[in-house]
């Protein structure tokens, strides 16, 4: 067996065994908290509406809200496909346009580039979603994968914040897996995966590669641990080489602040507790 | 012939006293199963995930809480998980089996496990015995989660003369390819080879619930002396799992291949100090 057929085979997963585990995840982090629901931004992709659906099976129709954001320039399709999914779920939605916030902070910086505007709109939405979460007695839900998060194609602050997320460490291949098998729409697994930060931008347009192919590579990297030797006899070395300089520089995305110590005692340095403490 | 439970419960982390609650109503339960032995998981007093907690939760091993339970149990027998304050002041991670109001038995695991996601060794202390201890049931040890992952220790207990190896842990599930998580894959394995090779009762009792995102799977089992699984509790789920245990069991399997009797301890003895010296040149 190849080393890209051995890493097909690991990214396989047994989806009624994921599907019990995140599910009970979602309904435990959320009654240990006092809580009885979620809010989560639906995008109308892959990633928000598996959120979506773990939710829905884990706290019912009552226990999930979905925030439906749209921009002025977003894909029409985006919020017609989260309009499906909550109504294949019978949960309620939220639709908030985020145009006149982002436009009214941008009429003063009009020089601004696209990547700004796409990060300020993905953190517009995180402040729509905190509020919500506020206003319902809810916690965030999130729907970022392990794919974006180890390539760090994320918005820091923005669509990784949350408070729970049950799919971070499913690569985008596993998700799609996942959602196929829960019910999401095989129009919603199948479009080409987008930010719809600005038209027509695709993420594997963006990133130079396909999920599928970095999927493999990020699988033998990280939760095996293959050397590079052996990653060269059967990836591009370029590829290789962009991966894992995307993951490295992007390793900030993936931690908390970085915090000047001085005390006796610092903050998850040398003060170490557990989130769940008294949980 | 005796009944064994094992309270595959949620311990809350962080909180001895509203576990010892938690414990007191596993406990009713029990005697209403007509259970004799009741085992709770690893740190089932304390929660797993504790790092700075660990002095702020640790206890004697004579403390109210142990002696509460131990009273409550009247009749029945338990194995209970905490951290342990020893009187030098190391902190280590034990379960005590107590039996007609008092501590019998104290183990203290020995492998702590600091690799990976796990970081046992930087807030707690190693224990540094392995041994087998007399009960109204029959010989038993008490080995816990990373123990079982060293086959020595199974070993020691059943050259020791335990009957009966209660194994209790705080696994976190792992692995999703297979037709079950990985980890309890492993579990299943362990058991069986313990079993059938050291011909004893092998069990092992994992806790629920999530930690810090981790999930512990339950999933708890007892293989008999042949090697088969005869009790599973299910997945993911608190669950009360019982099982009739008996010492003729032992018998019948030792009769069958007298795998025990035979063992060479002297030959083991010689050859394992022969590789400690070569180890150590």
């Amino acid at each position: 067996m190849s080393l890209r057929e051995h890493a097909d085979e690991c990214l396989r997963i047994n989806c009624e065994l994921v599907r019990s585990i995140l599910t009970a995840f979602i309904r435990n982090e959320v009654t240990k908290f006092g809580l009885e629901r979620v809010v989560v931004g639906l995008s109308g992709g892959v990633d928000s509406s598996l959120s979506t659906f773990l939710a829905r099976e884990a706290l019912g129709p009552d226990g999930v809200i979905a925030v439906v954001m749209p921009y002025k320039i977003s894909s029409p399709e985006s919020a017609a496909h989260a309009r499906e999914v909550t109504e294949l779920l019978g949960i309620s939605l939220v639709e908030v346009d985020i145009t006149p916030q982002v436009d009214a902070y941008f009429e003063r910086f009009p020089d601004a580039d696209r990547v700004r505007r796409g990060n300020k709109m993905a953190r517009e939405r995180m402040t729509i979603l905190y509020d919500q979460s506020a206003a319902k007695g809810a916690f965030v839900l999130g729907t970022s994968n392990k794919t974006e998060f180890l390539l760090g194609y994320t918005t820091l602050w923005g669509d990784m914040a949350c408070a729970v997320n049950p799919i971070g460490d499913l690569y985008k291949t596993q998700v799609r897996q996942l959602a196929a098998r829960m019910g999401v729409p095989d129009h919603i697994i199948k479009k080409a995966p987008s930010a719809d930060l600005w038209a027509a931008q695709t993420d594997e347009g963006e990133l130079g590669f396909t999920y599928e192919e970095v999927d493999r590579l990020l699988y033998l990297m990280v939760d095996e641990r293959r050397p590079a030797g052996e990653l060269a006899e059967e990836f591009d070395p370029q590829f290789v080489e962009k991966v894992r300089r995307r993951m490295r520089d992007t390793q900030f995305k993936r931690r908390m602040p970085t915090i000047a110590k001085v005390s006796p005692r610092s903050i998850d340095r040398d003060f170490r507790y557990s989130r769940d403490w008294g949980r | 012939m005796f009944r064994l439970g094992l309270a595959q419960m949620t311990p809350v982390l962080g909180d001895p006293e509203a576990n010892l609650q938690i414990h007191l109503d596993w406990i009713k339960r029990a005697r209403q199963e007509k259970v004799d032995l009741l085992l709770f998981a690893e740190l089932s007093l304390t929660g797993y995930h504790l790092r700075d907690l660990v002095p702020d939760v640790a206890m004697r091993s004579d403390a109210e809480p142990l002696r509460r339970l131990a009273e409550a149990a009247g009749e029945m027998s338990l194995v209970v998980g905490f951290v342990e304050e020893s009187s030098s002041f190391q902190f280590h991670i034990s379960a005590a089996y107590l039996e007609a109001g008092q501590a019998r038995h104290i183990h203290r695991k020995v492998y702590l496990p600091t690799y990976g996601m796990f970081d046992e060794e930087r807030y707690l202390d190693p224990g540094d015995k392995v041994r087998a201890f007399d009960t109204r049931f029959g010989r038993c040890a008490i080995l816990i989660c990373e123990d079982l992952w060293h086959p020595s220790t199974a070993y020691l207990a059943a050259m020791d003369g335990a009957l009966y190896l209660l194994g209790v842990g705080n696994s976190p599930g792992r692995g999703v390819h297979g037709e079950t998580l990985a980890t309890a894959e492993i579990y299943r394995l362990v058991c069986r080879v313990y079993a059938q090779f050291f011909q004893v009762w092998c069990v092992f009792l994992n806790r629920v619930g999530f930690e810090e995102g981790v999930n512990f799977w339950g999933g708890s089992i007892v293989a008999n002396p042949m090697g088969e699984i005869c009790a599973q509790a299910p997945l993911l789920e608190e669950a009360l799992l019982t099982a009739q245990l008996d010492d003729s069991e032992v018998r019948r399997a030792r009769i069958f291949a007298p795998l025990l009797g035979s063992e060479r301890l002297e030959l083991t003895l010689r050859e394992l100090d022969r590789i400690a010296r070569e180890r150590a040149e």
